[in-house]
């Protein structure tokens, strides 16, 4: 059987882009579906019956919903070339763990930082900082999460990168001045095909969290 | 390889289900292990070394190194423990597991807290909640032994939170949350549970848990039975 590989994706979202990065990553061909949020597609809820989110990635068929292990099943999946996750089961762990921690961690900090205001968004930026400085503190010197070689972790956090400009614009940060060494590791993961090739265009980004301000009548 | 058999400490706690899904994964195994109880309400320095970032148990030390959150303990002990694997060996079942996993946490842990947790109709709510997401578990039981198939797996294993603490607050709580009629197939999974020796091993004593939730409750100033 022909390897079929869809992603059913929405183009800002930071999760969906760890999944076409590491598709990339293991230079899998795969068909790109945009899903309109507000209007499912019939495959979409037929695939990801329990959440009805995206990303949703169709081998052959098959669903794998949540983009942390989409991006672990393709890692398994095609083996042979560019692993994700290290080999040593400690290292794995720890990657693991680091995932996470972003996957609990991010989404609401984030949020409140362009999509609120007043006292609710400060605590919310002052949040969002000190996760980012606890990434940067796991970091280190290394060039990448992992070490010398990209993989799970750069995957699971570069995505919100492509947000950065909005939250600076919206939530009057400057993230090269709190968190430089983070900052120099993302631009590091941009020089990288997979990447430059799955994060959408930056401006339209920071256009598209603009618009939902408006809807969530901050603006 | 050296490693593999050199000290295994569990930094846990009797009552809570993460830290008994360690202990259960570990007695499956056949891996010895040092248990080391800790006081919640006052953090022992080595926990808040061990776990910096979350400041929570359980916190599996392998030859004195950290691994924290216990589905990230899970997948190291099978990984680094081959015999009596928890986890499934296709990709595509283990991506399926995983998932299970996350949804038993993220979703039907974090729904049934609040029936604990509030009164009157938002109590209701959260009853009626947990039962709708209850209902996807019971549908995955369905023609099987074990949520893992034959063998009790990783999904067994989360779940047990369910079948151990959920379903054990209802006594306490006074509200059936899963009752027979509605939740066949969990009922039946839970006996089949029991009949497993590492199970009835790990999981903690019945009267003894009940009090401590009952206490717990107290001490919250919630309603108990």
């Amino acid at each position: 059987m022909a390897n079929e590989v869809i992603l059913l994706d929405f183009w800002p979202s930071m999760y969906g882009m760890r999944t076409r990065i590491a598709l990339r990553e293991k230079g899998v061909e795969f068909e790109y579906r945009d899903e309109n949020l507000r209007e499912k597609s019939p495959l979409l809820l037929q695939m990801n019956p329990v959440h009805k989110k995206i990303p949703v990635l169709i081998h052959n068929g098959k669903p794998v919903c949540e983009s942390a292990i989409q991006v672990q099943y393709i890692d398994e999946v095609w083996s042979h070339k560019n692993p994700i996750l290290p080999s040593d089961p400690y290292q794995r762990a720890q990657a693991r763990f680091w995932v996470d921690f972003i996957d609990k961690k991010m989404y609401e900090a984030q949020r409140k930082v362009y999509a609120s205001k007043g006292e609710e968004q400060e605590a919310g930026k002052k949040e969002f900082i000190e996760i980012l400085k606890t990434l940067e503190s796991e970091l280190g010197d290394k060039p990448y999460f992992g070490g010398d070689d990209f993989g799970y972790v750069d995957i699971g956090l570069i995505g919100f990168y492509s947000w950065f400009p909005g939250y600076e614009k919206f939530g009057n940060l400057n993230f090269e001045a709190e968190c430089p060494k983070l900052i120099a590791w993302a631009k590091r993961c941009m020089q990288r095909e997979s990447v430059a090739k799955s994060l959408p265009d930056f401006e339209k980004v920071t256009e598209f969290m603009g618009m939902l301000r408006k809807k969530f009548g901050v603006e | 390889m050296a490693e593999r058999s050199e000290e295994v400490k569990l930094l846990g706690m009797w009552a809570s289900p993460f830290s008994r899904r360690v202990e259960i994964a570990l007695t499956l195994k056949g891996v010895p292990y040092e248990f080391s109880e800790q006081d919640i309400a006052n953090k022992s320095p080595l926990l808040l070394q061990s776990n910096p970032v979350h400041k929570k148990i359980p916190v599996l030390l392998h030859s004195g190194k950290p691994i924290s959150e216990s589905l990230v303990i899970l997948e190291y002990i099978d990984d680094t423990w081959q015999n009596n694997p928890i986890l499934p060996q296709d990709p595509y079942d283990r991506a399926t597991a995983r998932f299970w996993g996350r949804f038993v946490d993220e979703q039907i842990y974090v729904t049934a807290m609040k029936v604990v947790g509030k009164v009157g109709e938002e109590k209701d709510a959260a009853v009626e909640a947990t039962r709708d997401l209850l209902k996807l578990l019971e549908k995955e039981l369905v023609g099987k032994k074990f949520l893992g198939g034959e063998r009790l797996g990783f999904v067994d294993i989360v779940a047990t939170l369910v079948a151990f603490w959920l379903m054990r607050t209802e006594e306490v709580v006074g509200v059936k949350v899963v009752p027979v009629e509605m939740f066949p197939e969990i009922h039946r999974w839970v006996k089949n549970l029991l009949d497993v020796d590492v199970i009835k091993k790990c999981i903690p004593p019945e009267d003894e848990h009940l009090n401590y939730i009952r206490a717990r409750m107290d001490r919250l100033k919630l309603k108990s039975v």
